[in-house]
């Protein structure tokens, strides 16, 4: 008997391809390099800004997240463990001062998920929430 | 009647709470043969409202053995603490004397012996006298059940869970929530849960499309009962299509959902709520986070990792309840709820001992009834237990060795896993195993074996990705599970190390070889949650095993060394 799907892990849980496992990230540098691109290199404090997203993935393929940045200007979204870090830069207007959105991203493993907004004054701030990216175990 | 034992809880209530849990003077009854029916369910009604809860019984209908684990670890902050906490230490936690019916039924040594003087648990036609003999000193009482219920049998398979349908409305509780359900299939769910009696709770199901709350559920209910608006909100299993195959259910989502958790909280509140309970499939350690997060929860009703604990843990100002699996408790809890807050409580976990607890005779029937039809089947004797039979545990048991000698053998692989589940009964040395109870500890919806080839690289990363879901040391990146068990391999897991570290010492039992990150070894396994594995379904790989074997004798193994516990 072989199985009918390739590169699947068959364990109770198990679904995602073996290139999904890994619980590294990216280098710092890359990252911080990445983020002084949108920022420009300011100092970025924590606050005003939120995102949520799940602590296990249901899919790594379909993740939803949502951004919650009242006043802000723009918001950009960053999967350290992405091999392209920036997934999503949302821009708003004068005449949507509430700066929520909504969207999915597809993220390559277990990583931090990195939300910076940029505020009406200039300044930076920043949330990041650990999403799990997994085969699953077995649910009792 | 309060004992001083309960004088103790109040000391060590929170200062505005007082309240009492715990059992009574049963060890000595029990050492004298007196104990009764009677005893089990003396408890002077307390405050204005009373709870019943029952979880996880996962189709078992009549009585059978279910040991509890002897391994039950926990890591990070819960590390040590209940349910973390087994065997003699966990007597000495609780004050339970050796040798009482307490010991049998809450902790694990000595369990055959035990099990031989005190008999079988469980059998829903006792625990139907038991909430009938609260209902007749708390007409009013809540009736709530944890879930996993529609799920563990042969019968339950066979009918698609309507036989627990019409045994658990027979029971008529107030409300339910969800986990195993969902693996009958997104069509069977809405049929069943589209014509329940009673409220079908879970305020964390969303529909996977517009991430919106799914109709088919309720968030929460409000029953009054004595004076008190009390509000009950349901949480499913917040990872139920990661735990399971989500290609069963592809309309749902779900997750923790601790924003809306609050906000309903909040909200029912506002609508006059004067407690909230929360009926709730997270499993204990994601519960008792959850207590220390979200304000103004009153009671969690905890279900999922099938822990039995006799009294409470509080969090603050939030109780948290442990209430078993398989039929084998039913828990008490009677709260004094006054001026829109919860004043006190008293809570029991009544053990179900089948030879004490009369059945109630039209539950029986009913349970008859359902079972009548398959029971030429269910009833043919397969083999024998030469050795105590048993599940639990947190890296193996010997049902789940068992198992994995025969997948080995069947498919003619080199390593077997097997999913860490912690349903499924035990059975005695010396008892006959029928059908039944092959279909008591494999039954599932997608129970297809399969024989695969793996790498030693992916072998690895999968123990350690699964290790991660068990031994993550924050429980919202747990799945309350036990760790998947393996045939013909052995390891070394330190449980101090991060993610991706902890797994080492990887060896094939059939040569001794260190596993070869670079061969491929071949794998045998069930209950994947891929689609289309269509190989013989594990019922039937266990049964030929067993018939082969006559008599089954798995000796205690020790290929997991865990350290850094």
């Amino acid at each position: 008997m072989r199985l009918t799907r390739r590169s699947t892990l068959v364990l109770c849980g198990g679904a995602a391809a073996v290139a999904g496992l890994g619980f590294g990230s990216a280098s710092a540098s890359a990252l911080a390099d990445e983020i002084e691109r949108f920022t420009g290199g300011a100092t970025v404090a924590t606050g005003l800004v939120s995102l949520t997203a799940p602590e296990i993935a249901e899919n790594g393929n379909t993740v939803p997240i949502r951004i919650a940045a009242p006043g802000a200007s723009a918001v950009a979204v960053f999967a350290e463990g992405n091999p392209l870090l920036r997934v999503a830069t949302f821009r708003f207007g004068a005449l949507n001062p509430a700066g929520v959105a909504s969207t999915r991203i597809r993220l390559a493993k277990t990583q931090n998920v990195i939300a910076i907004a940029e505020m009406a004054d200039g300044t930076f701030r920043q949330a990041s929430t650990f999403v799990k990216v997994t085969v699953g175990g077995c649910g009792g | 009647m309060i004992s001083r034992r309960d004088f103790l809880q109040i000391g060590m209530a929170a200062s505005s709470l007082v309240g009492a849990g715990g059992f009574g003077n049963w060890s000595r009854l029990a050492a004298q043969q007196r104990l009764t029916q009677d005893h089990l369910l003396q408890f002077e009604a307390f405050g204005n409202v009373t709870l019943i809860h029952v979880t996880d019984i996962h189709a078992q209908m009549v009585p059978i053995y279910y040991r509890e684990p002897s391994v039950n670890i926990g890591v990070g902050a819960n590390r040590g603490l209940v349910p973390h906490v087994t065997g003699a230490d966990f007597r000495k936690l609780y004050g339970i004397a050796d040798g009482s019916h307490s010991h049998y039924a809450l902790s694990s040594d000595d369990f055959t012996a035990l099990a031989r003087a005190y008999g079988k648990v469980g059998g829903l036609d006792r625990v139907a006298t038991v909430v009938n003999a609260i209902r007749a000193d708390r007409p009013d009482a809540i009736l709530l059940d944890g879930g996993d219920t529609w799920h563990g049998s042969y019968t339950c398979h066979q009918t698609a869970g309507q036989d627990m349908v019409n045994v658990m409305n027979a029971l008529k509780p107030d409300a339910m929530t969800f986990h195993w359900e969902f693996t009958l299939g997104s069509a069977r769910v809405t049929e069943l849960v589209s014509g329940l009696p009673y409220a079908a709770l879970a305020q964390n199901v969303f529909d996977a499309e517009w991430d919106e709350p799914s109709n088919l559920f309720q968030p929460y209910r409000m029953f009054e009962r004595g004076g008190a608006q009390i509000a009950v909100i349901g949480q499913a299993f917040p990872y139920t299509p990661i735990a399971n195959p989500a290609w069963m259910f592809p309309e749902y989502a779900f997750g923790l959902r601790l924003e809306r958790m609050q906000q309903l909280v909040d909200e029912v509140r506002a609508a006059g709520a004067d407690c909230v309970v929360l009926l709730s499939h997270n499993g204990f350690d994601v519960d008792r986070k959850m207590a220390g997060e979200v304000s103004g929860l009153d009671v969690i009703l905890s279900g999922h990792t099938h822990d039995a604990l006799p009294e409470p843990v509080l969090v603050g100002q939030t109780l948290i309840l442990a209430s078993g699996s398989n039929g084998k408790f039913v828990a008490r809890v009677d709260l004094d709820i006054r001026d829109g807050r919860m004043m006190g409580y008293l809570t029991r976990l009544i053990p179900i001992l089948s030879d004490v607890i009369a059945p109630d005779a039209a539950m029986t029937a009913l349970i008859d009834s359902q079972r009548a039809p398959y029971m030429a089947q269910m009833r043919e004797v397969v083999g024998e237990a030469g050795s105590l039979l048993f599940r639990r545990g947190s890296f193996n048991g010997s049902w789940d060795d068992l198992i994995c000698d025969a997948l080995l053998s069947w498919h003619d692989a080199e390593i077997a896993l097997s999913p860490g589940v912690r349903w499924g009964p035990s059975l005695l040395p010396g008892q006959q195993i029928t059908r039944e109870d092959i279909w008591n500890v494999t039954a599932m919806s997608y129970g297809a074996t399969y024989r695969t080839e793996m790498t030693g690289e992916t072998l690895s990363a999968l123990l350690e990705d699964v290790a991660d879901n068990i031994f993550n040391p924050d429980p919202y990146y747990q799945q309350g599970g036990d760790m998947v068990r393996t045939g013909g391999l052995s390891y070394r897991i330190d449980l101090s190390q991060p993610p991706g570290q902890r797994i080492t010492d990887m060896t094939l039992l059939a040569s001794g070889e260190r596993i070869d990150p670079a061969r491929s070894y071949a794998v045998a396994g069930w209950a994947s949650v891929s689609e289309g594995v269509d190989g013989p379904p594990i019922w039937d790989v266990v049964e030929r095993h067993i018939r082969e074997q006559g008599t089954v004798v798995v000796p205690p193994r020790d290929h997991v060394r865990v350290i850094g516990r």
